[in-house]
């Protein structure tokens, strides 16, 4: 019983895998195309998720499995959020994957594993778990990208992410093993401390850190290593597009906190060079190439590519205000892209896709409220204020600024210039443009009521930052003991 | 206080709930609904805004009507809101202006009624916020978010070419604004994290720093201003803008980046701000001398306004950066008439607009014999944009002449030739337009304005005269300000 109790931490992890195996079977003996009961099963486990990490919740740092799982602030508002946008996800994808056929057991089982997968990668202190959980994810992601196996696209999508996955695992694996070949060591702590003392080659430590840098640069999706992101993005559908541009998100970035700042501290004048670097060719390429693209889901995923740029300017700041800012960025820009592709979502309808810039044509004389929606969406992507998008980018800048590091902030307010353009297409296309097709857009209350709050939240939260930012800094400071 | 709230709260926060209102309203069934709300609240905008010229202290440099709240702690932000006697014209001058523009909207939008009204009421609660703000994130997000209903208003509503014109307005501002965070996030560093306007008064920067903020503070509010050479906006933005984006622009939005240098570059950056005031000089020099023969060959009534703005502001920030009171008062002065006369020509030529669907010089012609009640005004506004003695054209140009004399005689001498320039383009349209024989028969037709816009070219045309004559009650609310700027300014910072 003892040993039970201090698995708490793990609870909402365990509940979720048997809910996850459980409902692989349930969803046979369900028939119906709306798939009520498993849907319902899966919002109650989600539910049930968020319920266990609250109440499990311990003030400090907990360690479990011989340094392999640790729950601390960090992971806990993570988890949280993960949660949350996992259930946001399914009620946006609900009836436009239903209209497809698409809405099936397998996809709701697939994006549970993957939520566990991310909350491993979210949870992990040891390169095997943070390694496993990155796998357990990615294999989700690439069998729901092939979810519409019928479609050429989808299909060449997979097999991208797939390929190129991989190789970025191997990558990745490779750079894990030079470090354990330099440290002896693989709990990120210990590496931590057996590179701050000075007792690993510095020549094996540097040479795998290229190697575990280029991997988390294919996973976050920075320039030079974003080739899959557009084609990934383009061709999934869109419910797992959704899903791929948000919560994982929030697992990378704690994935590159617990390898690159828990673990490779010491090594931070060399990551830091090598993140610089990504992080501005990421900026520049995301930005410009965004301007040419007519898909919508393609132009997001440049747009992704821009803000994974920003949200390394943030690590590469450091410090309380650096990851701060970083996570707290993470977090708004895991809302915005919630947003963007629910309403993609919203406005397709059977046999239609509406993620074509034209789509958007006049969409102010069709809907007023989709409309407006949308423009804070894209003000907010712009990090124009009121918008909580502005705020995301402040942090950031100012975590750049007193790290001195200006240049670099003016570099990136010059990209950010760019990809305002962008943006103000959207608003323009909406606003100023005459409509292409006046078909009737029918709104499913939910994933209306749902659009309508997340659009509303950019706006509450730009008007009242103040809480989500400082919730992400004590979460940050606590769990890496920063002063 | 109102019910609880102070004042400069209400005067931002009241317009912007009623453009919400406004907009719930909904599509144009309802639009007599939107059109009486919209009236109603910029009349109730304006007259809570007049407690704060009433109860306002002449005696003191201090902020008055200061509010202050925590906003954000984790970054020591504060809702921070306080006028002085620069600041506290232009909120009254813009409250002033919103029922003008709605009114004269009224019959003129037809199309998505709410819509329009609810922008022009949110800008104008974003404006006063930019003119109250005494934190700079506060400052930053007021004067960011009043872009987006312009952006909207211009895109919308606007001619022919309003989309060129929309984003070229937005991505120039932008790009101004983003360096000004960046030299603001620099001045929370040097202070000891502090966004205070106030605090960065007091702070001590060494001279290249000063400098780079200086430029970048300068990209945000040349481009506002605007002045040469990034100028190239304004027009375009103002012939695609509707009548009453065009003079909100020309009234107030022109204003916001004169307001930026008092507020910002002058205090903040004092050395860097002497060191480079050659600069700003010759730029404002060019635009008063330039943009003057620019107007002069336009055949577009709009844009000989819009470049007429330009070469009138190019006198406002000359009279900044000559730093002595004649300068700045007379600048100050100047930006509140050039508030009223701008506003007052494009209304004037949106009356003209509304009944030929032309803004081209060469349409009209003989429109006295057809409007003569019309004429009467427009030849009122058109000699207060001339600088006529008696009009409030007059005081502003005529200090800044004088303040520049005492700093050097070129300068005076090549500001006053706007005198010259100003009568020859300003009045040559006069005669093209209202005087002479009625050319076409699209001219034959046209009948006298109606009693709304009589009535708002009345409001105006008393502002105009009533300023000419008697400027002592806007000179005495801003002179205390004034001379302890410049006593504030003339001590070194470094």
């Amino acid at each position: 019983m003892d040993y039970l109790a201090t698995l708490s931490p793990l609870y909402a992890e365990i509940f979720l895998l048997v809910m996850a195996c459980t409902i692989l079977i349930v969803d046979l003996f369900v028939t119906s195309l709306g798939k009520t009961p498993t849907y319902l099963l899966v919002q109650i486990t989600l539910f049930g998720c968020a319920f266990l990490t609250v109440s499990t919740y311990q003030p400090g740092i907990v360690h479990l499995f011989n340094n392999m799982f640790v729950d601390d602030l960090m992971s806990d508002v993570l988890k949280l959020l993960s949660y949350l946008s996992m259930s946001m996800v399914l009620v946006y994808s609900r009836t436009y994957l239903m209209v497809r056929g698409l809405f099936t057991g397998e996809f709701m089982v697939l994006l549970l594993f993957s939520l566990l997968g991310m909350m491993v990668m979210i949870s992990a202190s040891h390169f095997l778990s943070l390694y496993m959980g990155l796998e357990l994810l990615a294999l989700s992601l690439y069998a729901m990208v092939a979810l519409q196996r019928d479609s050429a696209i989808s299909t060449e999508a997979a097999m991208k992410y797939f390929i190129l996955g991989a190789l970025a695992s191997g990558l990745l694996l490779y750079g894990i093993s030079m470090l354990y070949g330099a440290t002896g060591t693989l709990e990120v702590n210990a590496v931590s401390d057996v590179i701050a003392r000075g007792a690993a080659d510095k020549n094996l430590l540097v040479f795998g850190l290229v190697f575990v840098v280029a991997g988390l640069a294919f996973k976050l999706g920075v320039v030079p290593f974003h080739m899959w992101v557009p084609d990934v993005y383009h061709g999934a559908p869109t419910a797992v597009t959704l899903l791929i541009s948000s919560a994982p998100k929030l697992a990378v970035f704690a994935f590159v906190m617990r390898i690159l700042v828990e673990g490779l501290q010491p090594l931070l004048v060399h990551w830091s060079g090598m993140l610089i670097i990504l992080a501005v060719l990421s900026m520049a390429v995301g930005n410009i190439v965004a301007i040419a693209q007519t898909n919508l889901k393609r132009m997001l995923a440049y747009s992704t590519i821009a803000h994974m740029g920003f949200l390394l300017l943030g690590i590469i700041s450091g410090g309380l205000d650096g990851y701060g800012s970083a996570m707290f960025y993470a977090v708004v820009y895991v809302l915005m892209s919630l947003g963007s592709f629910g309403m993609i979502m919203l406005l397709s309808r059977e046999g239609f896709e509406a993620d074509n810039l034209n789509d958007f044509k006049g969409l102010n004389q069709r809907s007023p409220w989709l409309a407006f929606m949308t423009l804070l969406l894209m003000f907010s992507m712009a990090g124009v204020p009121p918008t909580v998008g502005f705020y995301a980018k402040f942090s950031v800048l100012q975590a750049a600024v007193s790290a001195g590091y200006i240049s670099l902030a003016v570099i990136a307010i010059l990209f950010s210039l760019i990809g305002a353009f962008y943006y103000l297409r959207i608003v323009k296309l909406m606003y100023f443009d005459a409509p292409e097709s006046h078909a009737t857009i029918s709104v499913q209350p939910g994933s209306g009521l749902l659009i309508s709050i997340n659009g509303l939240a950019l706006l509450a939260l730009g008007m009242l930052p103040g809480s989500l930012m400082s919730i992400c800094a004590v979460a940050v400071k606590q769990s890496l003991l920063l002063p | 206080m109102i019910l609880g709230f102070s004042l400069l709260s209400v005067a931002i926060w009241l317009p912007i709930l009623f453009g919400v209102l406004i907009m719930a309203t909904g599509g144009d069934r309802n639009a007599p609904l939107a059109r009486v709300l919209a009236l109603l609240g910029a009349i109730l905008g304006f007259i809570v805004t007049i407690p704060l010229f009433t109860g306002f202290d002449k005696t003191t440099s201090a902020m008055q009507f200061v509010e202050i709240h925590d906003w954000i702690t984790r970054y020591n932000i504060h809702y921070h809101l306080g006028v002085d006697g620069i600041s506290v014209l232009f909120i009254l001058l813009n409250s002033f202006f919103t029922p003008l523009v709605v009114i004269a909207s009224w019959k003129v939008i037809e199309k998505r009624v709410a819509q329009y009204m609810a922008a022009f009421l949110m800008m104008s609660g974003l404006i006063n916020g930019v003119f109250a703000s005494l934190d700079a994130v506060l400052f930053y997000v007021f004067w960011e978010a009043m872009l987006i209903p312009m952006f909207i208003i211009i895109g919308v509503w606007g001619g022919a070419n309003r989309v060129y014109a929309a984003v070229k307005f937005f991505l120039y501002t932008l790009l101004g604004s983003l360096l000004m965070l960046v030299a603001l996030l620099y001045l929370y560093n040097q202070s000891g994290g502090s966004f205070s306007i106030l605090d960065y008064h007091q702070v001590a920067i060494p001279l290249t720093a000063q400098i780079l903020i200086f430029i970048a503070f300068f990209m945000a509010f040349a481009v506002k201003v605007p002045m040469f050479p990034v100028h190239t906006w304004l027009p375009d933005a103002h012939v695609e803008a509707p009548t009453g984006g065009s003079i909100i622009l020309a009234a107030i939005m022109l204003k916001v980046g004169a307001y930026g240098f008092i507020r910002f570059s002058m205090p903040i950056v004092p050395d860097a701000s002497r060191e480079l005031a050659g600069v700003i000089i010759a730029l404002s020099l060019i635009a008063v001398v330039y943009i003057a023969l620019v107007a002069l060959v336009q055949t577009d009534m709009k844009k000989l306004v819009a470049y007429s703005s330009v070469s009138h502001m190019g006198f406002v920030t000359l009279g900044l950066f000559i730093f002595n009171s004649y300068g700045v008062e007379g600048a100050l002065l100047q930006m509140i008439s050039h508030g009223f006369v701008s506003g007052a020509l494009f209304l004037c030529i949106g009356v003209m607009y509304d009944r030929m669907h032309s803004r081209n010089i060469a349409d009209y012609g003989g429109v006295a014999n057809k409007m003569p009640v019309f004429a009467a005004f427009f030849v009122l506004f058109a000699m207060a944009n001339v600088g006529l003695p008696g009009t409030s054209g007059f005081v502003g140009e005529f200090m800044v002449i004088m303040g520049a004399v005492k700093v050097n005689f070129w300068y005076a001498l090549l500001a006053a030739s706007t005198l010259v320039f100003g009568a020859a383009y300003t009045l040559w349209m006069v005669k093209r337009v209202i005087f002479g024989a009625v050319t076409n028969q699209h001219v034959e037709q046209l009948t006298d304005i109606n009693g709304r816009e009589i009535l708002v070219c009345s409001i105006l045309a008393a502002a105009v005269l009533g300023m000419g004559l008697y400027p002592l009650p806007f000179s005495e609310v801003m002179h205390v300000s004034v001379s302890d700027l410049l006593v504030h300014m003339a001590r070194p910072k470094l």
